[in-house]
């Protein structure tokens, strides 16, 4: 299994960079990101590395690119005619979708710590004081878990809208939409819940926020990755 | 192995369709030989395309069965798809990758062992004349080289048995030629099973030793492409000259070997109930002072073949 799922990565790292034009692309979608991780940086001064902002930066740079990449992945081969091909070989579901879920998020992932990287190396090199600054852990490990299973939930939603449209751009756009509209839901909670958030927010601490956070990403993330595993079937993708 | 490298047992698919289902692949029973190459012929939108899905498991049957090279494609589709190969309607060919990439992703996908990917994909490339431009993108190349590409992907990891979709269609005639000539000769070289659709009868002619027929997803006839010519008719002479009067043409059908007779402009069609001597019938019609200028033996087409029997299963 590990094998077909490698197979399947070589192929699309191949199709995602080493053809003409892509690294450029990819270096345009890296360059969002990466001056979000270093203006912010610059604008708060070291108090950035206990705060929340670098955890937005990195969930933000992951889910872009894994946003960009898996519609190309899964509705760019049906829209290319190759899918089928794909699917008569002897490589298993599981392996075709685990191979091309791993390089996007695997992107999306090495991006957010770039991003933070950068920040560290702003803030080291404009607040320089004798010793290195860095992250407090729970921001350095809130980063790269959220990064992380954000990365992953885009990736599960990414299967589902590339499984049924027609084009990788329709799947990019409703994708889009699908990773925007939830964030703006979410700040309509504090308006409709405020005593209650208050309230809920006086008993807990930070990182204990973040960690009830991560935990319910995790469930999600088993869900739509289950999901999506069941969903990608030869048997239900060719009509 | 097994004697007969496909077997079909009433198979059968429908599709799910707003009014009502609709049935692709009709009660088809069928054996196809190992080791020959076999035409499945019919017109557009008859079935050829949901068989070949059905034969790789990439459908399910809806009733009946089918097996490949001994495995049943419902219960055991991931051991047929690990000992075929495939071209399906669309090359599959990735566009962006170099055409030695295409064929190492699937070697890789297919586990030949590193030192044998490399040695094959040049075998490959190079017997189809493609090997110089391997490190081009396949998008660059011509219809006709990428379908060439999708044949060497389908042998690459030399399966007993090839799936082939319309291996011609959309090729200009000296690139439908040279696929082939190239699945000629690779079929015999490598010793392959090859279950061929196609709509183009003379291609069958040429490469297949057997043929089956279907229409509308039912089979229409199955045989030696000489067998189901027999059906359509035995042997004929076209006769091009003057002076082919009703006496002429009178004698001509009296003659026994001399099954019908038709007379169009100058060109007389004479149908004979099997092969036999041709100088007779001019000697005959000389004798009653016409004069002939060309003389053409004739059998029936595949072509032929197919119309006769499309409109036998119509009167029927």
């Amino acid at each position: 299994m590990l094998d077909d799922v490698l197979s399947v990565v070589w192929k699309e790292r191949k199709s995602q960079f080493r053809v003409r034009g892509s690294r450029l692309r990819f270096l345009l979608m890296l360059f969002s990101p990466l001056l979000l991780g270093t203006i912010f940086p610059i604008t708060w001064g070291p108090e950035w590395l206990v705060q929340l902002p670098p955890l937005v930066v990195a969930t933000i740079t992951s889910v872009i690119l894994v946003a960009v990449m898996v519609p190309e992945s899964i509705a760019g081969e049906r829209e290319r005619h190759t899918l089928e091909t794909l699917l008569a070989s002897r490589l298993p579901d599981r392996a075709i979708l685990l191979g091309k879920l791993l390089v996007p998020v695997t992107v999306g992932v090495g991006a957010a710590l770039l991003a933070n990287l950068c920040s560290l190396i702003v803030l080291n090199v404009t607040n320089w004081q004798g010793k290195i600054l860095f992250f407090s852990p729970p921001i350095a490990l809130g980063s790269l878990a959220l990064s992380f299973l954000m990365a992953l939930l885009t990736a599960g939603a990414g299967v589902f809208v590339s499984l049924r449209v027609a084009t990788a751009q329709e799947a990019a756009q409703i994708l889009t939409f699908a990773i925007i509209i939830p964030p703006m839901l979410l700040q309509l909670v504090p308006l409709l819940f405020r005593d209650q958030m208050q309230q809920f927010l006086e008993t807990v601490n930070g990182p204990q926020l973040l960690l009830i956070v991560l935990a319910v990403l995790v469930v999600l993330d088993v869900a739509v990755l289950l999901a999506a595993v069941a969903r990608f079937q030869r048997a239900r993708l060719i009509a | 192995m097994n004697e007969m490298s496909i077997r079909m047992d009433n198979l059968t698919r429908d599709f799910e369709a707003e009014e009502s289902p609709v049935r692709a692949v009709d009660g088809l029973t069928l054996e196809v030989p190992a080791g020959t190459i076999f035409g499945f012929l019919g017109p557009n939108g008859a079935g050829k395309t949901t068989t070949i899905r059905l034969l790789l498991g990439l459908l399910e049957p809806t009733a009946g069965r089918a097996q490949v090279l001994g495995f049943d494609t419902r219960a055991q589709a991931d051991e047929v798809r690990t000992r075929t190969g495939a071209l399906l309607e669309h090359t599959g060919i990735y566009e962006q990758l170099s055409a030695k990439d295409n064929l190492e992703f699937y070697a890789r996908a297919w586990r030949l062992p590193k030192h044998e990917r490399q040695a094959r994909i040049k075998e490959l490339l190079a017997g189809m004349g493609l090997w110089e431009r391997r490190d081009d993108r396949a998008g660059t190349w011509s219809q006709g080289m990428k379908q060439k590409l999708a044949l060497a992907r389908a042998l690459l990891h030399r399966p007993p048995l090839v799936l082939l979709d319309e291996p011609t269609a959309g090729l200009d005639v000296p690139s439908a030629a040279a696929v082939r000539d190239d699945l000629a000769a690779l079929a015999a070289r490598e010793g392959v099973t090859v279950f061929l659709t196609t709509h183009n009868m003379a291609e069958a002619d040429r490469l297949c030793s057997r043929v089956a027929v279907i229409r509308h997803g039912k089979l229409v006839a199955v045989g030696h492409p000489d067998e189901l010519r027999a059906r359509a008719g035995g042997p004929h002479v076209e006769i091009v000259g003057y002076g082919f009067s009703d006496d002429a043409l009178a004698l001509l059908r009296a003659r026994p070997e001399v099954a019908s007779v038709k007379a169009n402009n100058g060109r007389l069609v004479v149908d004979l109930h099997q092969e036999s001597e041709v100088a007779p019938l001019i000697s005959l019609l000389v004798g009653t002072g016409a004069e002939v200028e060309e003389i053409r033996r004739g059998k029936a087409s595949l072509e032929d073949v197919f119309l006769t029997l499309v409109k036998e299963e119509q009167d029927a």
